[in-house]
């Protein structure tokens, strides 16, 4: 089945059976390789991406179901002249990240956090990164990047 | 130069930002899943769903005829290809003075399966959906056996190996038996400790994943995975498995997701994409998915030990006896074997200087998944088991916990252990009194009664740990069972324009070596971090390596490195000598300048390294062209990381929910080059460490040998909302073995945490009359034990 969609604000036509999710859409038809999969079970957040503006693991989603969505991967967060976006930068600045996997989808989500919730605290920044798992940086240098990267988008 | 000489160097001790970042932040990271080869073919792996069964039979000619369906491989297949099992790295010898018994590990099941998840068959189809499709047609008859699951059960258990009848693998012991007995008879107080360290699956966030591919051209293979050490992979892969001529295999491990130990190994899905990609000339890519991940990764831990701590009347370590029944799994993974012994009866001096201590340990073949280093390999089994029993003493004796600790610190250095190491130096009165102040225990009482206004209680607890890094110098490695050397190697590529290139045999999967090593580059030749690239993770690039693992890398992957500049420098001071028409001996190197002593004459390091290779006026006669230099470096002793961590919990006596209230943490690492990325490590450790203490927990059915926990909705991941802050702080006292100071920060935090975390637990606990407690202390185990207690 053909299934159109703006991808990183390119529309896009998405030749995908029935069963393909959107995660196998963005990878393995479009090539867009920073999503990740990290479980099975819709548990680990690194393949989160933004449709239609919100935070969803697109593991956990048909293709079918982005028809005529806009989404963001993580390629299509910096700005074009390869400017990290302030969230990007953030976790530059704090070392929120080691070996890279978990850290798309758990930028994907702390972006989609802070629009939501330009004003969260550590306790419920803390919180709302329960949906993303990571094995490395034990979470302290996320929250203090997602902290910052706040006040960077607000910017 | 020396490690005094080189923290003292630029850009030695600042948190420069890390050099991979932008890559990994903007999705341009390139891990194995993300490489896609022309006509690439996908398998998949017929799991055996019993524990322990012989198979009758296999039929492949349904599945064969299924759309898309390449090949099947099985057993019988292996073996007509002469492919020999996987090796063990690491032969223990039984204290009767035979060898381990060591039975063959298949790379896919010959007549019978061991565990959940045992490899019975690989199906290649053109698509993953078609392999996976055709996999469920592959009929296999099984004859269910008995499975033997928990270690307390092996022995007289089925027997899983012809090798070993009772399921004994070995029983190794270290340590004076007689001397400890003789002080146990004089002691005032003994106090004895069941425990279980709990098995674990280590996780890492990107699972396991490989690629194998096959040029008829060059008769070349390439093996891409996910891997902590491709040049092991390739050594065991190619000399001991397949036997082929190494220059004619490849390994890359690129941007790797984690490894955390369960990537180190030599698994069987390796092997047989290596082998399928020859033989079906075609490349063949296999993606472990989480569940499988749970299945068949190697685990962490799982122990079941009984310790006594003989003391004198004034809480003074005498002998410390232990015995230990270790779980190897089904199969001898690459590393097993030294996990319960080398890397764990070793460290059980702690940081104390009690003069005897004698270990015994038994290890245990059971239905299942294969047991193997995970974060930290046997050093959190040694320090949880050692700081609970000496919290317990405390607790005995009336004493405090930090007091039992202090009074019986190790103080002189070097000190020789009663079991084998040699610490070079540490100062853990340094720590343990930075730990004090920074987690102001002093005001624990006043938080324990407002804990109690609440109806909650609060305890504190205690671990001082000590660990062994660097593994390993190679003599001593191999007198105690090594079947390989430890050293590392390091390539230092000078280009004529001054910039570096780095070929390193560590690897790095999220530890930052790509920054780190740039700095210690950067600082010991005077030039710009921005100057220096680091390669690793590809047997073609770099000249050789042994990996990451047991927090070796900036302490032997490091180390060769300096000895890859002192050959740089040495030989550009006499290029620097003849271009000053001075004496080589005169020549002096800082800053990234030459200068000549007692003149103002100095030539940057970039116009050396032009004239190294352009050598128009250049002592040919002398020297060769080129500024290229290679070493190996084998370590002079194990490093000794310690610290002392403090953990206050909060727990619900109505629910048993345990809240994480405080954790300080004081390391002594030795000197840090990156401090941003040593407390990245420890944070990281801490979370696994406590993760174990709190909810991790690996559990197979106890009669069936299911995997009951065998997906993150089963297995308590650790999340952002589970912890407090971190307090951290650092010791440095320099290790004195190596040309950095440094002693290695990857495990630390998942040694010391576990104990720390649980002896709070039983403080907390103790006003409701618990005295024991095993992890993880997840609610529903902390209720039941208040409930039985009652």
């Amino acid at each position: 089945m053909q299934v159109q969609m703006k991808v990183n604000g390119k529309a896009v036509t998405v030749n995908a059976a029935p069963n393909t999710l959107l995660v196998q859409a963005l990878r393995e038809h479009l090539h867009l390789t920073g999503t990740h999969v990290g479980c099975d079970t819709a548990q680990c957040g690194a393949c989160t991406v933004h449709v239609n503006g919100r935070a969803v693991k697109s593991c956990n989603m048909l293709t079918a179901q982005a028809q005529d969505a806009e989404v963001t991967t993580i390629e299509g967060l910096a700005h074009a002249d390869g400017t990290m976006h302030p969230m990007q930068a953030a976790f530059k600045e704090c070392h929120g990240l080691q070996c890279g996997f978990c850290t798309t989808g758990m930028v994907m989500s702390a972006v989609d956090l802070c629009n939501r919730h330009p004003h969260a605290n550590e306790g419920e920044i803390r919180e709302l990164l329960e949906g993303n798992l990571c094995r490395c940086t034990g979470y302290q240098n996320i929250v203090k990047a997602v902290q910052l990267g706040a006040v960077g988008m607000k910017a | 130069m020396g490690a005094s000489d080189f923290s003292k160097l630029p850009h030695i001790g600042e948190s420069l930002r890390r050099k991979e970042d932008y890559r990994f932040l903007t999705g341009a990271g390139n891990y194995t899943d993300d490489i896609n080869l022309a006509n690439m073919t996908h398998a998949v792996f017929v799991r055996s769903p019993h524990a322990h069964a012989n198979i009758k039979s296999i039929n492949k000619a349904t599945a064969l005829a299924a759309p898309g369906v390449i090949a099947i491989l099985d057993g019988p297949d292996v073996v007509d290809a002469k492919i020999n099992g996987l090796p063990c790295g690491w032969l223990i010898t039984d204290t009767s003075g035979q060898p381990m018994k060591e039975p063959p590990h298949p790379i896919l099941a010959n007549g019978k399966v061991r565990y959940v998840g045992d490899h019975v068959a690989m199906v290649v189809a053109e698509t993953l959906e078609q392999a996976l499709n055709a996999a469920e047609m592959v009929e296999v008859e099984y004859d269910v056996l008995t499975a033997v699951v928990d270690v307390r059960d092996a022995k007289g258990g089925t027997a899983l190996h012809a090798e070993a009848p009772d399921n004994h693998c070995y029983n190794w012991a270290i340590g004076d038996k007689a001397a400890v007995e003789a002080a146990f008879a004089g002691a005032a107080h003994v106090t004895k400790l069941d425990l279980i360290n709990n098995r674990l699956v280590p996780n890492p966030m990107e699972p396991r994943v490989a690629i194998g591919s096959y040029s008829r051209a060059s008769d070349e293979y390439t093996l891409y995975v996910s891997n902590q050490n491709p040049h092991v992979e390739r050594l065991l892969l190619t000399a001991f498995v397949m036997g082929l001529p190494e220059h004619k295999v490849r390994v890359i491990a690129p941007d790797v997701g984690g490894g955390f130990g369960a990537k180190i190994y030599l698994y069987a899905e390796d092997v047989c994409l290596t082998w399928a990609s020859k033989k079906l000339n075609r490349n063949i890519k296999w993606n472990c998915d989480r569940s499988e991940a749970f299945l068949c990764d190697a685990h962490g831990r799982d122990h079941s030990s009984h310790a006594e701590l003989a003391l004198d009347k004034d809480g003074k370590f005498l002998a410390l006896k232990v015995h230990t029944d270790a779980n190897l799994g089904a199969y001898l993974s690459t590393f097993s074997t030294a996990v319960p012994t080398i890397l764990y009866a070793t460290l059980l001096a702690g940081q104390y200087s009690t003069p005897q201590v004698y270990v015994e340990v038994d290890a245990w073949f059971t239905n299942t998944a294969p047991v193997d280093a995970y974060r930290g390999a046997g050093r959190p089994e040694a320090t949880y088991l050692l700081e609970r029993i000496v919290s317990r003493a405390a607790s005995e004796l009336g004493m405090s916990q930090d007091a039992i600790r202090s009074q019986n610190f190790i103080t002189q250095f070097p000190y020789q252990t009663p079991v084998a190491l040699q610490y070079d130096t540490g100062d853990f009165h340094a720590c343990m009194d930075q730990a004090k102040e920074l987690g102001n225990v002093a005001g624990f009482s006043d938080r324990k009664a407002a804990s109690q206004a609440k109806g909650l209680l609060r305890g504190i607890g205690y671990s001082s740990y000590i660990e062994a890094c660097g593994i390993a110098p190679s003599n001593v490695a191999g007198a105690l069972g090594a079947r390989a050397g430890l050293f590392e190697c390091g390539e230092v590529r000078v280009h004529p324009t001054g910039s570096v290139t780095v070929f390193t045999g560590s690897h790095s999967h999220g530890q930052g070596h790509e920054t780190t090593f740039a700095q210690v580059v950067a600082a010991r030749l005077g030039i710009p971090v921005e100057n220096v690239d680091i390669v690793h993770g590809d047997t073609g690039r770099v000249p050789f390596g042994m990996g990451t693992y047991g927090s070796r890398s900036i302490s032997v992957g490091g180390a060769a490195l300096m000895r890859a500049l002192d050959k740089i420098e040495a030989k550009a001071k006499k290029i620097a000598a003849h271009l000053m028409e001075a004496s080589d001996t005169d020549i002096d190197f800082a800053n990234g300048e030459f200068s000549v002593k007692g003149t103002d004459k100095k030539i940057p390091f970039g116009q050396v390294a032009l004239t190294a290779y352009v050598p128009h006026n250049y002592p040919l006669d002398k020297l060769e062209p080129g500024l290229n230099e290679t070493a190996f470096y084998d370590p002079l002793n194990f490093t000794f990381p310690a610290g002392t961590y403090i953990c206050e919990v909060e727990i619900d006596p109505l629910t048993g929910v345990t809240r994480v209230d405080k954790f300080t943490a004081v390391d002594d690492f030795g000197t840090i080059i990156n401090p941003m990325i040593v407390e990245g490590q420890v944070h990281g450790g801490l979370v696994q460490g406590i993760g174990q203490a709190l909810m991790e927990h690996c559990v197979y059915d106890r009669e069936t040998g299911q995997l009951l926990t065998g997906s993150f909705m089963d297995y308590t991941m650790p999340r952002a909302d589970d912890f407090p802050v971190f307090a951290l702080g650092h010791v440095c006292t320099p290790c004195t073995t190596n040309p950095l100071g440094t002693k290695g920060c990857g495990e630390a935090g998942a040694i010391g945490s576990p104990p720390a975390v649980i002896n709070a637990v039983l403080d907390a606990l103790s006003a409701v009359g618990v005295k024991d407690f095993d992890m993880p202390a997840s609610p529903h185990r902390v209720w039941s034990a208040i409930q039985s207690a009652k």
